[in-house]
């Protein structure tokens, strides 16, 4: 019997530190940087801990709220899925948080902007836990109300318009997440995820089934951001602190959008390629149409940061069509792909910032010669920029090889070529970025900037170090994260057992 | 059946409000009518005509009860509804300081 306390405290410690960090920094301006990097620090080490205790061959760890027993009670469920997810939370939320330290510089509120942060990383753990769909709705709606008021937070004109227009879609999203949960509550009688998916597979594909399940991909495809729901995605990510873009790109969709989905469409529906094929074709169409509409948007944008946004919306496309294509190596290179995504879009958020404070401006044409000034800034974009678009040795080759390998697999030859092909746009849009910012030419006068501050620089290098090992030590991670995770999607009806069975 | 449908045609007004409606304050009210719509579609689910309210007492065990946890569940999601409507609010308030408008199609500084 292994020790489960620590699957509560992932949504605790940064509850508490919500609580604190208001009481206290009005001793002493400080106490929110260190309780909020604290919490960053805890919550790493808590969910390094639980992926180790999983790879011992656990299938997961069950935690029943107030010893209160399924169904009845809420429990919070720590499979290797949820392991999964709570470790990229966390390996992003650090450096941003590390990255927050500076970047709050100019601004007042400092305390405020932690709070809201601890708020945000508290419901994205809570969303990876918990076994209960009304719950998971709760914490759906922390971390979202967090990050609209994260995305206003600078107040400014902008900022206001994008966090209103973001808040508007996406509680439309939670909204229609909310009318299908009360559907299937009306339908099955029970709340608890596993309770659920049983009663869903003795009802059988009914069209209510499918009425359901399309209100809930409603709402989480307006939280992943997928085309034609992406709308809100570019103004957001430019329009948010730094630290914030690169939760929200590299983390928050991919928790609340993708993660959801996959656990709700898997496990609790029970679905699978095989037994409905329709559904998937449709994931794949809708991944393709993310990918090249995002990509294609991300070529002509002369704001940096407004060019990685897009570029989210493609690379989530990617994560849809390794799902869609739902085979073994098609959903390994999905959740590869999250976690290679979601440290190299953090990175180049950050050092998008970096460039943005150095030298005042946000526009392609008006920077350059930026290599000779910013080295470690300028390396770790280009390194960032490698793994995203695909090169080896990093994290985003690894993914995006295994997705198509998924796709080669399905024989599915066609869909292995497009994505194979926008790799290359990646790769495009991103180059334009560095040649246009770093390198030196001779007819761009350099523009003048200064290296950014140690701290900054520490988060840098720390999601490039993230990048580069789970491309080199791509076995190691394969073996104890992503294919358990994998088997626990596959497992469908599995993830029942292990809760109401355990 | 009928109450569902009812349930269904608010909440499609509410969203007609949030998609066409161009004054921001039109808007949030859109977002109360939906969450109304969705507060009430839930506690349908949990109601029996003729049930009595699921106390226990001690003159004998209630056998006809109506479902206690929806409206629990409503509880919680109208708190979440506050949170959100404030929010709205005050950004609205905010929006309108800046633009000096609650026109969304006036509020337009961010493109591509």
């Amino acid at each position: 019997m292994q020790d489960t306390n620590f699957v509560p405290m992932l949504v605790a410690v940064p509850l508490l530190g919500a609580f604190l960090i208001p009481l206290l920094s009005k001793l002493w301006k400080g106490f929110a940087d260190l309780v909020g990097n604290l919490v960053g620090v805890i919550l790493l080490g808590f969910a390094i801990y639980g992926v180790v205790t999983l790879s011992t061959g656990t299938p997961g760890i069950v935690y029943k709220m107030g010893g209160w027993l399924p169904p009845v009670g809420i429990t919070l469920v720590y499979d290797s899925l949820a392991a999964l997810v709570v470790l990229v939370i966390n390996l992003v939320a650090l450096p941003a948080l590390l990255f927050s330290t500076r970047y709050l510089d100019p601004y007042t509120g400092r305390w405020k902007y932690y709070t809201l942060f601890m708020l945000l990383l508290a419901g994205l753990n809570g969303i990876a836990i918990s076994g209960d769909m009304f719950n998971m709705f709760v914490f759906i709606e922390i971390s979202a109300v967090a990050s609209y008021a994260l995305v206003a937070f600078g107040t400014g004109a902008e900022e206001l318009e994008a966090g209103f227009k973001y808040m508007v879609m996406g509680e439309v999203g939670g909204l229609s997440l909310l009318f299908a949960i009360a559907m299937l509550y009306a339908k099955t009688s029970t709340l608890n995820m596993a309770d659920m998916s049983q009663a869903l597979a003795s009802m059988g594909h009914t069209p209510f089934f499918w009425f359901v399940l399309a209100t809930l991909l409603v709402g989480f495809a307006i939280k992943m951001a997928m085309v034609p729901f992406h709308s809100w995605l570019p103004d957001a990510h430019l329009s948010a602190p730094a630290p914030v873009s690169a939760m929200l790109s590299g983390v928050f969709v991919k928790v609340l959008g993708i993660y959801a989905m996959a656990r709700v469409v898997f496990n609790v529906f029970g679905l699978s390629r095989p037994t409905a094929p329709g559904f998937f074709n449709m994931l794949v169409g809708f991944g393709l149409v993310s990918i090249l509409v995002g990509g294609l948007l991300a070529i002509n944008q002369k704001n940096y940061k407004r060019l990685l946004a897009y570029s989210t919306v493609s690379q989530i496309g990617y994560i849809l069509l390794g799902f869609g294509i739902g085979n073994y190596w098609g959903v390994v290179g999905a959740l590869f792909h999250v976690i290679g995504h979601a440290a190299t879009k953090g990175l180049l958020f950050l050092a998008s910032r970096s460039i943005e404070r150095a030298t005042g401006s946000r526009e392609l044409g008006e920077i350059g010669g930026l290599e000779k000034s910013m080295p470690v800034t300028a390396w770790s974009y280009i390194l960032g920029t490698m793994s995203l678009a695909g090169a080896p040795p990093f994290a985003g080759f690894i993914s995006k090889l295994l997705i198509i390998l998924g796709a080669v697999a399905s024989k599915m030859y066609w869909l292995a070529i497009v994505a194979a092909l926008f790799s290359t746009v990646t790769l495009g849009y991103l180059v334009r970025v560095i040649s246009k910012v770093f390198i030196g030419r001779k007819d761009v006068v350099p523009t003048p900037a200064a290296e950014s501050p140690p701290m900054i620089l520490l988060a840098l290098i720390m999601l490039v170090a993230i990048a580069l090992v789970f491309g080199v030590a791509f076995q190691p991670v394969l073996d104890n994260i992503v294919q358990p995770a994998a088997e626990a999607l596959f497992g469908g009806l599995a993830y029942a057992r292990l809760v109401l069975g355990g | 059946m009928v109450p569902f449908l009812a349930c269904v045609l608010l909440f499609l007004f509410g969203l007609y409000a949030v998609l066409l409606k161009r004054n921001i304050i039109k808007i949030i009210i859109g977002f109360s009518i939906m969450e109304y719509a969705v507060n009430l579609f839930f506690a349908f689910a949990g109601f029996k005509r003729g049930a009595l309210a699921p106390i226990i007492t001690e003159v004998g065990v209630v056998k006809d009860f109506v479902d206690p946890l929806p409206q629990a569940l409503v509880l919680t999601s109208i708190v979440i509804a506050l949170a959100t409507t404030a929010l709205m609010l005050a950004m609205a308030m905010r929006i309108y300081e800046k633009y000096k408008t609650f026109d969304i199609t006036e509020i337009r500084r961010l493109k591509g």
